[in-house]
């Protein structure tokens, strides 16, 4: 029991820094589902495209030299920045090139085609990568300044990567909120999300709408690529299907199409994994261990689909077509 | 006259390619001419007994006599037989009636692992005494029974999300089968059911209840040898009962049924048609297709792990039925067949000959573009190895170009 109390507080900061990670991830697919009641597979992709841009912008700086002598601060935002632009205008492409058509059809047309996107993107960067640099397993070089630590007492070291992680999703997140609730853009997308016929009827136009979901989800998703990137380093074309299901799930949680319920079901699943991956072997005295955190969260999602298909938030869906 | 001339060439061109696969044992594209034979079979308007006696001569004749000659040939006809099957199982689900399932791969992993854990010491770990592995003449036994287990599992997994919207089905389906592949991975301890990431090995082979028969007429051929056949005829059979019960059901209340539900479920619920049962009908029906043969393709593989059930191959026999088209048994048959073949021959065969080029040392000259050496090809450029990509696309552009497939089902066309 000693042992329990002891890892708390690190298990609550690991929850908090992967609850915000799933929370960035999962808005981006609650706002499309939000505008066009469709499972963005291929956000999943967008998500690591963000991770291997973080990447690939810190390996070029090093390559050039500038890495150890700017400041940290401008070879963050420009990690940052680069990734957020590219994911997004890669969402918007995707949208562009492999869901436009399809958005009479029937819901599952569009699924498998977002499925079949997230297949081609994968290998698409494996392609890139191995022809680039001759191997698609990445490693983010290590900057002097984030591989700090802040001891606040003896059981709880906050590693700067993870202030970072939580600073940034706290920036972004606001801004979030400012942008979706107090800008006319924003008003835009809840209209589109509400009633796209009413809404183009009353002058919007639902199309650039949808391409600007788009655009914000994936530039949150390449954010949440970065910092995954930075937090745990090491990136491959492969890794985002773990963490797009989970985030998905936490935008189900949450209640899909809900942004608010994105960030409460992102936060809830993080924790809650956390305390899976450490607590679960503690528990069953070691026959489980932290390789059912997986298991623990495809259960929550199968087990809240079918008891509360609406989220602990509500979803917010368009009557019409629910 | 027509009929009986087209036929006449049907025959002369079997003849002539079996005739190539013959003569050129190592040559991939003679043998695809052969398995082109099959679907011209299908296409051309020949008299229709000269169709099925031809399409038996080749399928009971002409491949083993191939496959004698060259192993490989049988294997990729195994390896089709087995995604014929699991795609006219999946395409009972999506087809017919439209629900979308992401984790069919689960319940063959499931009849895999059935026979896998009785058929090898496995279960020696946690039954008592020493009575595994069982003997070849269970086999047989395991695949009726995997029937029945493929039928239960297929139905628990149903009746919860019975009541889902189409795409939270598919996401759930999808969540199912991560949970039986985690479990599968991590079921070696604290009791070790699945021997885990390691997977379980010698997993005993059919009998070869023949070989007396073999005998006496005098036939001395070595198991080794004997075997790919063995797996071929069952194969073959065990397609040719799966084609055989998806007819009769297509042809049937059931199948109607099926349909009904899929065009619009309120109006066949209205109509008296018992939805739910329908429903978890065909993921019974579909899931007990792929657990018996997950059965057959355990004994073949004689070595199984969790690394053969992974979300990308449920997406690959996704990738099949879409081809073919979703609800038509001939489009699951040809989507399977051609995937697999695009799979196992063709971006195979582009890697090998990639792999020639870079060591022959030739230098590619492009005019006005200057030279480049194949040497300096990037080793990592394999076509074999992006097969995700491939699916991917096959997946995006049948969607956006051809959603009812290749050979969509006859009569009323979906909207």
């Amino acid at each position: 029991m000693d042992l329990a109390l002891e890892i708390l507080p690190q298990v609550v900061l690991d929850g908090i820094v992967l609850g915000f990670m799933y929370a960035l991830i999962a808005l981006g697919y609650t706002m499309v589902y939000g505008v066009l009641e469709f499972i963005n597979f291929a956000h999943s992709e967008i998500f690591v495209l963000g991770a291997f841009v973080g990447v690939e912008v810190l390996l070029l700086l090093q390559s050039a030299g500038y890495l150890a002598t700017m400041h940290p601060a401008i070879v963050l935002t420009l990690v940052i920045v680069s990734g957020m632009v590219i994911s997004g205008f890669a969402a918007m492409a995707l949208e562009r090139v492999a869901y436009r058509r399809l958005l009479g059809e029937p819901r599952l047309v569009a699924l498998i085609s977002a499925i079949g996107a997230s297949f081609f993107l994968q290998d698409g960067l494996r392609l890139f990568e191995s022809l680039w640099r001759n191997t698609f397993y990445l490693n983010y070089p290590t900057l002097d300044f984030l591989e700090r630590a802040v001891p606040l007492t003896a059981n709880l070291v906050i590693p700067v990567k993870s202030m970072l992680v939580i600073v940034m999703a706290l920036i972004t997140l606001a801004g979030l909120h400012f942008f979706v609730n107090r800008t006319r853009l924003g008003l835009a997308i809840r209209a589109v999300a509400q009633d796209p016929d009413t809404a183009s009827l009353m002058g919007v136009a639902v199309n650039r709408v949808i391409a600007l979901t788009f655009f914000v989800g994936g530039s949150l998703g390449g954010l949440a690529g970065v910092l995954f990137g930075i937090h745990y380093s090491l990136v491959n074309p492969y890794t985002g299907f773990i963490p797009g299901m989970k985030a998905f799930t936490a935008a189900v949680l949450g209640g899909i199409g809900n942004i608010p319920g994105a960030m409460v079901g992102g936060m809830m699943l993080g924790l809650l994994e956390a305390f899976a991956a450490s607590y679960l072997s503690l528990l069953t005295n070691g026959a489980f261990g932290a390789e059912y955190k997986d298991v623990v969260a495809f259960l929550v999602l199968i087990l809240i689909l079918i008891f509360r298909p609406k989220g602990l938030l509500g979803e917010t869906v368009r009557e019409s077509k629910a | 006259m027509k009929r009986s001339l087209a036929g006449l060439a049907l025959c002369l061109y079997v003849a002539l390619s079996c005739a190539l696969a013959y003569f050129f044992p190592q040559s991939a594209l003679a043998f695809l001419l052969v398995e082109a034979g099959l679907f011209l079979l299908y296409y051309v308007p020949a008299p229709r007994r000269l169709k099925i006696s031809l399409g038996a001569l080749l399928l009971l004749v002409l491949f083993p006599v191939l496959g004698w000659a060259n192993g490989y040939y049988l294997e990729v006809a195994i390896q089709i037989g087995i995604f014929v099957a699991l795609a006219l199982g999946l395409n009972i689900v999506v087809g017919f009636v439209g629900l979308l399932n992401l984790g069919f791969v689960a319940f063959y992993a499931i009849g895999a692992y059935f026979w896998a854990i009785f058929g090898s010491p496995q279960a020696n770990a946690f039954i008592g005494g020493n009575l595994f592995p069982l003997s070849p003449n269970w086999f047989f036994v395991f695949l009726i029974l995997s029937i029945i287990v493929g039928a239960l599992t297929g139905v628990l997994l149903g009746l919860p999300v019975m009541r889902l919207r189409g795409d939270y089905l598919a996401i759930v389906t999808l969540g199912f089968a991560e949970v039986v592949r985690a479990l599968v991975n991590n079921l070696d301890k604290p009791i070790n059911f699945t021997n885990g990431p390691r997977g379980i090995a010698p997993i005993t082979k059919p009998p070869l209840f023949f070989r007396p028969l073999l005998e006496f007429f005098g036939a001395d051929v070595s198991d080794a040898k004997l075997y790919p056949l063995y797996f071929y005829f069952l194969i073959l059979f065990l397609v040719g009962i799966i084609i055989w019960v998806t007819r009769q059901l297509e042809n049937s209340r059931i199948g109607r049924a099926w349909k009904a539900i899929r065009e619009d479920e309120i109006a066949a619920a209205a109509m008296g048609v018992p939805v739910v049962r329908m429903k978890l009908l065909a993921f019974a029906v579909g899931a007990s297709f792929a657990a018996a043969v997950g059965v057959l393709f355990a004994a073949k593989q004689v070595f199984i792990n969790p690394e053969s059930f992974t979300f990308m191959e449920s997406i690959g026999v996704l990738a099949m039925v879409i081809v073919g088209g979703m609800g038509s048994i001939p489009g699951a048959i040809l989507g399977a067949t051609g995937v697999t073949i695009l799979n196992l021959q063709l971006l195979k065969g582009l890697s090998i000959w990639l792999n020639g080029l870079r060591q022959s040392g030739a230098i590619l000259s492009i005019p006005l573009l200057g030279s480049y050496p194949l040497a300096q090809l990037p080793a990592q450029f394999e076509p074999a190895k992006y097969e995700r990509m491939v699916f991917g696309l096959i997946l995006i552009v049948m969607m956006i170009f051809r959603p009812q497939g290749v050979l969509p089902p006859g009569g009323a066309r979906r909207k």
